[in-house]
């Protein structure tokens, strides 16, 4: 009787380490998601401020159109990205073709004086500090997730339920770690 | 970090309960010695919880109020929000409402009693002083002030501690100017030796409280500075950046006029700029600004 009460106890405490260990799983699972979303929403909104950049500029430096079409396929690109490894790519090559946009605007300086540009430079300059920041609290939150599915006794739950570890959303170009600077 | 937030919270409701009681004794002092008896003592329990309710929910106005702060609309400092904003992201935090003052002296300071809540204020001379990392920097130093509800506390701070100060600084008046008129009104009901002794403690407390809210603004400082660099940091990735807007601050000798005693424990850095000699280090509301640039530079 006394063995069997033992007994239950240790299977009721089992459990009740299962259950929050799955939960703290779930949590964090869903924080990624949650932080994702926000990396999402800052590059909708970067997105959003490149045709009319690019149309700024057009209004000045109509003849550089091969920049004009490098930042507009880089977009695309970007936009039609899946995974997070194939967005951090095409972010990279968005960000690599804004530069040379910037830099074509630094020939112009009427576009510099356009009130309209400075104010684009800014909200994206803005925009790219928030995907940055976003950046950093999804991989935060993507390292708390994988973490707890790697360290024992969490791991054993982790398997059971198969969750995934999610990928870090990286930018490897080292110049394309700041936002994008243009000096004038 | 979440000792810390539990450690403020715990302290912002002692200090509450603490003003509390204070403003409890003050009242109650007060009207045993205007002889009001047992209504009095049932107003004093109402006064003091009226005033700590109102104190809590209407600190941030209070703060706000007293700096000469005005909100400003994203069109207006599309700058300062597109920082705010990003960092508000990169700590996980509601997009706190931002104050500016109009002050050329740089300096900044939090406030608000939880992060739905939270108001970050700036002057508008640090948006013009300094570049986006420094003031990425310092918003990065006021977020984590807004995470850890340090906000909470230095906010109940200041208006608990300055409606103490200002309450025994009333009470002690009362004292001096009126005191022949109401010895003799007890003199006539025989109140007697005890009377005299109560009248005594209170303006023993009376003339204690300024100092007592002096060391309540003081015990809540100082190391949270130095935690709220170093989590800013950990926003920022960027620690030179708050180094560098640190040195800037300092540097500058300009007052902030809207800044005075009882708000100055909530800047970025002193904006009295007064703080010299070993005394007056040791009644510092803020860590010396050198040691708080050296921390950030061995990170």
């Amino acid at each position: 009787m006394g063995a069997l009460v033992v007994f239950l106890i240790i299977i009721a405490a089992v459990a009740i380490m299962a259950v929050g260990m799955y939960n703290s799983l779930v949590t964090l699972r869903n924080r990624c998601d949650n932080a994702w979303s926000q990396v999402d929403v800052q590059l909708r909104r970067r997105y959003d401020l490149i045709p009319n950049l690019v149309e700024t500029v057009k209004g000045y430096a109509k003849h550089e159109t091969g920049v004009f079409e490098r930042v507009t396929q880089a977009r695309t690109a970007a936009i039609n990205a899946n995974t997070v490894k194939d967005q951090a790519q095409a972010e990279n090559v968005l960000t690599g073709a804004l530069k040379s946009l910037f830099a074509v605007a630094e020939a112009y300086p009427d576009l510099k004086a356009n009130q309209n540009f400075l104010m684009l430079q800014e909200e994206l300059a803005g925009t790219e500090g928030k995907v940055a920041y976003a950046r950093q609290f999804y991989n935060d939150n993507v390292m708390k997730f994988n973490m707890r599915q790697q360290i024992f006794p969490s791991n054993i739950i982790a398997n059971m339920f198969s969750f995934k570890p999610r990928d870090y959303f990286q930018i490897e170009e080292e110049v394309a770690r700041g936002p994008v600077k243009v000096s004038f | 970090m979440y000792e810390q937030i539990a450690r403020n919270k715990w302290k912002s409701v002692a200090l509450v309960v603490f003003f509390m009681a204070f403003i409890f004794l003050l009242t109650w002092f007060f009207e045993y010695a205007t002889g009001w008896g047992k209504g009095g003592l049932v107003l004093a329990v109402v006064i003091s919880m009226v005033t700590a309710a109102a104190g809590y929910y209407s600190s941030e106005k209070v703060v706000l109020a007293i700096s000469r702060a005005r909100p400003v609309t994203k069109e207006e400092y599309p700058y300062l929000y597109n920082v705010v904003e990003g960092l508000a992201i990169a700590a996980g935090l509601p997009t706190p409402r931002c104050y500016v003052i109009d002050d050329t002296a740089p300096n900044a300071f939090a406030t608000g009693r939880n992060p739905q809540h939270a108001v970050i204020c700036v002057t508008t001379g640090i948006i013009e002083k300094l570049n986006r990392v420094e003031l990425e920097g310092v918003i990065a130093h006021e977020m984590s002030h807004i995470k850890n509800y340090d906000v909470r506390l230095q906010t109940v701070v200041v208006v608990m501690a300055g409606v103490v100060a200002l309450l025994s600084d009333w009470i002690l008046r009362s004292f001096l100017w009126g005191g022949g008129r109401r010895r003799g009104g007890r003199g006539e009901r025989g109140g007697g030796g005890a009377g005299a002794i109560l009248i005594l403690v209170g303006l023993a407390l009376a003339v204690l409280s300024p100092f007592i809210a002096t060391i309540i603004q003081l015990a809540v400082s100082r190391k949270r500075e130095f935690l709220a660099d170093a989590s800013g940091a950990m926003l920022t990735r960027y620690p030179a950046g708050l180094a560098s807007a640190l040195r800037k601050i300092s540097a500058d000798t300009e007052p902030l006029e809207a800044a005075n005693k009882a708000t100055a424990h909530l800047y970025i850095v002193n904006p009295l700029k007064d703080i010299k000699g070993a005394v007056n280090r040791l009644f510092s509301t803020h860590p010396p600004i050198e040691e708080r640039i050296a921390a950030l530079e061995k990170m």
